[in-house]
């Protein structure tokens, strides 16, 4: 078949192997330092078997990124494997999706549901005599047994900084799609300011955001501790970082990679995967700011 | 063959490499099916090991051979190995290998990918199994680690044991893009959709469910870690959580799983059955809009395991009906199966007798399970030993004889030998009678109110445990005949045609047996 493209199957690859080790090393070290600590036990070796694994993690990543973009650049990738990164990308970002799904489930749960039973709504058997007295309210500041999770003197208002966070990420999903524009119109100058300026905006909202969990534990006493308020507040805003922050991370390496000449106007999916992936942080940041903030 | 990527990839088309680099480095599909085979067939004689010691227990009344702290871990590993380690691997080690072949693709769409997802099982069941030796021993709360069992009053090993569940949730969820890129992407040209054969649209279905549910599995397990190492309060109801909460977001995930195991069972009992009765499949199309249909319904049961928790009226008379609903396409499929058998010219190797078993086992689990989904009935099932019959007989004759089932179909075309039939059948029909001798006590003593998960009973259940105690050995040490038919076929044995079944139809029947390490490099035409 003379139109037929040549699936490319890479030869062996060492990079799934390291991989594997550094990731059962760090999660192992990652284990033992909580266990040992819980335990009042010495954390060191664990400390040092979590930065060891990391180690190995960030040389993998480096190496097999490399070894794709390498590839990618000697022309071996037909369109067929474009697609197959088009989908992964895609039921990756899903698969996210669902992994946020858990925790707004969580959060919705315990405001519909939980507060409200344990505060005497509706006839739920013996969960409304558990703590007598206890009024249902959310934000939840008085917890059920203040004895156990002493509960936060305040929690963060939407109108201050998560505002201007909401502005910036907003923003960030505009200018991110200005540079791709510019990417498929081979302007590479504006590619790299408008990226520049995604980038700037990211470490803006960082910046805000870690801010805003001082002023939280500092001021606020609204700590992971602080009962369920607290917990949800922070897993849904702390993973949402995590990953602001591993988008930022792919934004930049884009950046970088444009700098070098990497990239064509039309076959640049290393820097569209990084785009959608940015657009699915700003989407859940978006999520957050209606169901934890407003609301 | 003239384009650049031959030149880059002189080796690629050789054969393997030679040595453990081979295993350790491969992106050979093949290969990484064989591995993932391999894996979980140790796991099941690990988890299996597991059974016996709880079957060795409960042999009699009183205890006897181990303490009730190592009888929990027991029921706790055996379960959790079992799952993640035996029946969940088979499949993606049968997808690997078939996938491929049924779609006319040269590999998976991801194959760097596809050796990390396997590898990092190894990993996961390391650390999983490292618990036993650990202080406090291992987890003790059975596989579905409810809380406040699991977070307040765990062993240390739980942190342990939630990592073991976050590297085996990557593994799935990189393993199910994979699968789902690969049928998406990689099918050869005229292979519509609906041309797809069931194995394929089976996988690429239960590759959304893994997909869908897996981040739900490893929200829940994060939100244990919180609680046990960081002080949030998820499910304590002191701060404002409810261990309620936990049993919701575990089953959002559980209940996907449980057709995550049996759906390409359905696929490839489809592929079986039709071969060996000699005539097409019977209501192709309603088989495909079937296991959509089960899929769906899949998200909207979860409930059903959590009758007796003390959840609303309302959400009992929704979860239990929706739970009822499932049957309809469930018995679609097993009234096309029947179907496709009528006055088909049928013969009885051993797929075909793994298959015929399934249909009818599976269907017995399927109606224990309409006993169990009834609410106000459930309040007397709830927890007793009626639960534990259900569940294995949708995972004995379901999951593992659907598994069983595949390995003899297809073993010609892995090995290029005809695997020894007369011992084939001997294995099932002693697996056969084994686990019916095992499992089928066990929904009497259930309805007589034995409770799970007790290393101890009252004793009006001796007997009945006994039988079931015979069963359970009698179907475990039968699993080591068939690793020798499986060794004895790799070894040697009468060679395979391409096509040993005369019935059979696909394109992994168009490649030579043994087949060739490289196959479908250039794309056949589907018409």
């Amino acid at each position: 078949m003379a139109d037929h493209q040549t699936y490319y199957v890479p030869e062996q690859s060492k990079w799934p192997i390291v991989a594997t080790v550094g990731l059962g090393v760090t999660l192992y070290g990652a284990a033992s330092i909580m266990v040992n600590g819980n335990q009042g036990e010495s954390t060191g070796g664990s400390w040092f078997m979590f930065w060891i694994g990391a180690l190995i993690m960030a040389y993998m990543l480096f190496g097999w990124f490399g070894s794709v973009i390498r590839e990618s650049r000697a022309g071996l990738y037909s369109d067929q494997m474009d697609r197959s990164f088009r989908w992964g990308m895609s039921w990756f970002i899903f698969s996210e999706v669902m992994f946020f799904a858990a925790f707004f489930g969580a959060l919705f749960y315990v405001r519909v549901f939980v507060v409200p039973w344990i505060g005497g709504e509706g006839d739920k058997g013996s969960t409304n005599m558990l703590w007598e007295g206890f009024q249902a309210s959310w934000p939840l500041i008085n917890n059920p047994d203040p004895q156990v999770y002493q509960g936060p003197k305040e929690v963060i208002g939407p109108w201050g900084l998560p505002l201007i966070n909401t502005i910036l990420l907003v923003t960030s999903s505009f200018t991110v799609t200005i540079a791709h524009h510019a990417l498929k119109a081979g302007n590479r100058a504006k590619v790299k300011l408008w990226l520049a300026a995604t980038i700037a905006l990211a470490v803006v909202f960082m910046f805000v955001q870690g801010y805003e969990y001082a002023h939280a534990y500092g001021d606020l006493d609204l700590t992971l501790q602080s009962g369920i308020y607290g917990s949800t507040f922070f897993m849904l805003t702390g993973f949402h970082g995590a990953h602001v922050m591993l988008g930022t991370l792919m934004l930049f390496i884009m950046l970088v990679r444009i700098i070098k000449g990497h990239f064509t106007e039309d076959n640049h999916f290393g820097f569209e995967a990084a785009a959608w992936y940015w657009h699915f942080v700003d989407v859940v940041w978006l999520g957050l700011f209606v169901f934890v903030y407003v609301i | 063959m003239s384009s650049v990527a031959d030149t880059h990839s002189q080796e690629h088309h050789h054969g393997p490499a030679k040595g453990i680099s081979r295993w350790l480095l491969t992106t050979n599909h093949k290969d990484i099916g064989s591995m993932y085979l391999i894996f979980s067939f140790a796991m099941f004689l690990l988890g299996g090991s597991m059974a016996m010691v709880i079957r060795a227990e409960l042999f009699q009344p009183g205890l006897q051979i181990v303490q009730p702290e190592f009888f929990n871990q027991m029921t706790t590993m055996h379960g959790l190995i079992m799952v993640f380690g035996a029946v969940m691997p088979a499949f993606v080690g049968l997808a690997n290998w078939m996938l491929p072949l049924m779609i006319g693709a040269p590999d998976m769409a991801l194959p760097r990918m596809n050796n990390w997802s396997f590898w990092l099982l190894p990993c996961a069941f390391l650390i999983l199994v490292s618990t036993l030796f650990m202080e406090g021993g291992a987890p003790n709360f059975g596989w579905t680690f409810y809380a406040p069992l699991s977070t307040t009053y765990g062993p240390p090993s739980t942190t342990f044991f939630i990592f073991a569940i976050h590297i085996m949730g990557v593994s799935s969820i990189m393993g199910a893009i994979n699968v789902i890129a690969t049928i998406l992407n990689m099918r050869a040209p005229g292979m519509k959709m609906m041309k797809m054969p069931l194995f394929v649209w089976t996988w690429l279905i239960t590759a959304f469910l893994l997909i869908a549910v897996m981040p739900v599995l490893a929200g829940a397990v994060t939100m244990m870690l919180m609680d046990i190492n960081f002080g949030t309060s998820f499910f304590d109801a002191s701060g404002g959580g409810d261990p309620v909460l936990f049993q919701h977001v575990f089953w959002f995930f559980g209940h996907p799983e449980v057709y995550i195991m049996i759906l390409p069972a359905f696929g490839a009992i489809s592929h079986i059955v039709p071969a060996f009765s000699r005539k097409p499949l019977f209501g192709y199309a309603s088989m495909v809009y079937a296991v959509g249909a089960i899929a769906l319904l899949s998200f909207l049961v979860w409930a059903h395991h959590m009758f007796t928790v003390g959840i609303p009226l309302a959400g009992q008379l929704f979860f239990m009906y929706a739970t009822l609903l499932i049957a309809v396409p469930t018995g679609v499929k097993v009234f096309n199966w029947v179907t496709t058998m009528f006055r088909g010219s049928l013969s009885f190797e051993a797929p075909m007798l793994f298959a015929v078993a399934f249909i009818i086992l599976f269907t017995i689990g399927g109606f224990s399970g309409l006993m169990l989904a009834i609410a106000p009935a459930d309040f007397q099932y709830h927890d007793t030993y009626f639960v534990v019959a259900h569940f294995h007989y949708v995972l004995v004759p379901g999951a593992i004889f659907g598994i069983f089932a595949s390995a003899y179909f297809w073993l010609p075309k892995w090995t290029g030998h005809m695997y020894d039939e007369t011992l084939a059948k001997t294995h099932f029909w002693l697996s056969f009678i084994g686990m019916n001798l095992a499992f089928f006590p066990m929904h009497f003593l259930g309805l007589a109110g034995m409770p799970r998960r007790i290393p101890d009973y009252a004793l009006q259940f001796s007997d009945f445990n006994m039988v079931s105690s015979i069963g359970a050995f009698m179907f475990g040490v039968t699993q080591l005949l068939f690793l020798f038919i499986v060794v004895k076929c790799v070894r040697g044995g009468e060679k395979a045609a391409a096509k040993p079944w005369d019935g059979a139809e696909g394109l992994e029947w168009t490649v030579p047996s043994p087949a060739p390490y490289h196959t479908f490099s250039t794309p056949p035409e589907v018409k």
